[in-house]
């Protein structure tokens, strides 16, 4: 089994569906002959060329909107946007369009489209380099939001997105891009969408993330074992529409949760999680559950270190809930 | 400008008629027809309450038909004032007014405002509110084709207001670069609700825009049916044999209001709506048609008939028909329905009906 990391890992699986399906096109700024910045769509401009692996002009809102006309006249389109903290211009067609075309047309119109951006912070990128706007889109009805936090998952999620037929917005955790490696193994598969993965076990706090902040909850799990805390850590993967059951029934298990997310923490996904566990198993807690998240201030340059949660700031959450 | 009959509706001298059988001509003036006929009744329903919201269509019904040299397989994306495209690419009058009501029948299941017609039977796209988002739409639809190997040409209608909007800009630059087999149909129509035309752009022309992604544009006179057919069809044949896109500015003009709630009075001249009403599409066609031998006082009354008869039974059957069914409100938001949306569904399901407080 080949050693992968994430941006291998989903060039992979790029490859095996564009051979599988000649359907699938890639579309945005620099995936062509260049391979992306991230080189995520490395060597398919050769193997595909440029009628399936194209360089378009630059402009978000160009690349979503044709990417989703593609995909209505029966295209699987996979737009790149270079990174998340681009997205915006696009954010009409994304939220107005692509993922209401079933809807609005009564169901006429499927709109399968997978755009894959890199997102998050970690990586002295400042403002415009660093955001997680994940919330905005899973406030979003229509569409899929999916993010992977290791190779393995990113390769099957991403098949898994571009097989099935409903708009996915799949967020790659540029921080761990290169930093989680592990065997992938080299054939078509998949890891099935909307169910979370418990990626470590235990018994007396659930904490719940998503992409690179899965690391620092892994780190936060290894370090609670030394004070003699056991941590149950989910890697949630897709968040729209998320995976309710393992959520409660870790916590029914643990009692106690903490969520984990790096995207600021006034309306993030967070709440959202607080909110569903709260509404349905609040007879099984023991303490509140607890957020850990970045800062409410826009993304910062120097101090991304302190904007961002770490495994410490996670095992802080953890002892507040038991000693609550 | 092109232009093929004068305002009376003569042929101009030296201008060259495009290719028309007597069959389609009469379908074509049959369609106009009934475009008009359906907004002055479908404008009556909304103002006796019967209709949500409407919007005519008066004095633009020639630049509906740059649809007419498109194939069945060609994909066309609306704006909300091209109804004609509709009917003549086979949209029913039982669709468009079931649509309108927002009933059982309706195509998009009432999920939409009056006018937001989708007919994916027809390639005809959903109508959009926010304008222009169905530029890149249409450029990525015309792309796709030739990428899938076939020779399908994509048309996208938009207002002149929408030349503003960012999305104007992005879709001609895409079709530009990438010769995507596009025609755009730009209906200057003189107004954006109360934006008038000189507001929207300092440019002299809306198809001098062309010129700064690559392609043609081309003006025609939008009340001359004849004119929009042959520049659509020039438009078409360039797409078609991978000549790329070209930028058609159909000048015509707004008669009526933007929709039903809108009170043109309040800021335009009265006198400029009489003036171009002498420049009527239906007139200018209706006299070309008399000057072929095409047309007879009796098969324009027949054809009237025709259409009131058929917008009154249907108006009647889709008056009765129900609303979508409860359920189908979490149908269609994805392919399967997740357990958040179907546990949201079982609670609606249990709970008492709300009555609407809109009576239509």
């Amino acid at each position: 089994m080949p050693t992968m990391n994430i941006i291998q890992a989903v060039n992979d699986a790029l490859r095996i569906q564009m051979r599988a399906d000649d359907r699938v096109v890639i579309l945005g700024e620099d995936v062509g002959k260049f391979g992306g910045v991230f080189r995520a769509t490395s060597g398919l401009y050769d193997e595909f060329g440029p009628d399936r692996c194209i360089d378009t002009p630059l402009s978000e809102a160009g690349i979503i909107g044709t990417a989703i006309g593609m995909a209505l006249y029966g295209l699987r389109p996979v737009p790149e946007i270079q990174f998340a903290d681009f997205i915006f211009p696009a954010f009409d067609q994304i939220v107005n369009e692509l993922a209401k075309f079933r809807y609005r047309s009564g169901g006429q119109y499927p709109c399968p489209v997978v755009i894959r951006t890199p997102y998050g912070g970690g990586i002295r990128g400042g403002h415009y380099h660093s955001q997680s706007p994940e919330a905005h889109f899973i406030h979003t009805p229509g569409l899929k939001v999916v993010i992977p936090s290791n190779p393995v998952d990113a390769k099957g999620l991403l098949l898994s997105c571009m097989r099935q037929n409903d708009p996915v917005l799949f967020m790659e955790p540029k921080r761990v891009y290169r930093a989680a490696r592990g065997d992938v193994p080299a054939d078509d598969y998949t890891v099935p969408l909307e169910k979370a993965a418990v990626v470590r076990e235990g018994t007396q706090c659930t904490v719940v993330a998503y992409g690179a902040m899965v690391h620092e909850c892994t780190a936060a799990a290894d370090k609670a074992a030394e004070q003699g805390i056991s941590i149950e850590v989910i890697d949630l993967r897709t968040l729209l529409p998320f995976d309710i059951d393992t959520l409660l029934a870790s916590v029914k298990k643990t009692g106690r949760a903490v969520i984990v997310h790096e995207a600021p923490k006034t309306c993030g996904f967070g709440a959202e999680l607080v909110a569903s566990i709260q509404e349905r198993a609040m007879e099984h807690l023991e303490a509140p559950i607890l957020r850990v998240a970045g800062l409410d201030t826009p993304f910062p340059y120097t101090l991304e270190h302190e904007y961002l949660p770490n495994a410490d700031r996670v095992v802080d959450a953890v002892r507040k809930t038991l000693e609550w | 400008m092109r232009r093929v009959l004068s305002d009376d509706g003569t042929v101009l001298p030296g201008a060259k008629v495009p290719d028309i059988s007597d069959d389609d001509l009469v379908a074509l003036f049959d369609s106009m027809l009934l475009v008009r006929v359906m907004d002055e009744r479908m404008m009556r329903l909304q103002r006796q309450g019967r209709l949500g919201f409407y919007m005519t269509s008066i004095g633009e019904e020639a630049t509906h038909y740059a649809v007419y040299p498109l194939r069945p397989t060609d994909w066309v994306f609306p704006s909300y004032r091209e109804q004609g495209a509709f009917f003549w690419r086979g949209y029913s009058i039982q669709n468009y007014i079931d649509q309108l009501y927002g009933n059982a029948n309706d195509p998009v299941k009432g999920r939409q405002m009056p006018v937001h017609h989708s007919a994916r039977w027809l390639n005809i796209v959903s109508i959009s509110s926010p304008v222009g988002t169905q530029i890149p739409q249409a450029v990525g639809a015309g792309w796709a084709a030739r990428i899938a190997g076939k020779d399908d040409v994509s048309m996208v209608f938009f207002g002149e207001g929408t030349s503003s909007t960012g999305e104007f800009h992005v879709g001609m630059n895409f079709a530009g670069v990438s010769k995507a087999p596009v025609v755009f149909v730009c209906r200057n129509n003189g107004w954006a609700i109360s934006t008038s035309r000189e507001k929207q752009t300092a440019a002299k022309t809306f198809a001098s825009k062309a010129v700064g992604y690559g392609m043609p544009g081309i003006r025609v006179d939008g009340n001359d049916i004849l004119a929009v057919i042959q520049v659509a069809q020039e438009a078409v044949d360039r797409a078609r044999a991978g000549d790329g896109p070209t930028l058609i500015e159909a000048c015509t003009y707004r008669r009526g209001a933007h929709s039903s709630s809108d009170d043109p009075s309040v800021y335009r001249d009265a006198r400029e709506p009489e003036e171009w009403a002498r420049r009527d599409p239906v007139n200018r066609f209706r006299n070309y048609l008399k000057e072929r031998g095409l047309w007879t006082e009796q098969a324009e009354r027949d054809i009237l008939d025709k259409h009131n008869e058929a917008i009154a039974k249907v108006q009647r059957e889709s008056d009765r028909t129900g609303p979508p069914p409860l359920e189908s409100l979490f149908e269609d938001v994805y392919e399967t329905i997740p357990w958040h949306l179907r546990e949201q569904r079982d609670w609606l399901l249990s709970q008492p009906r709300v009555k609407s407080p809109h009576q239509h």
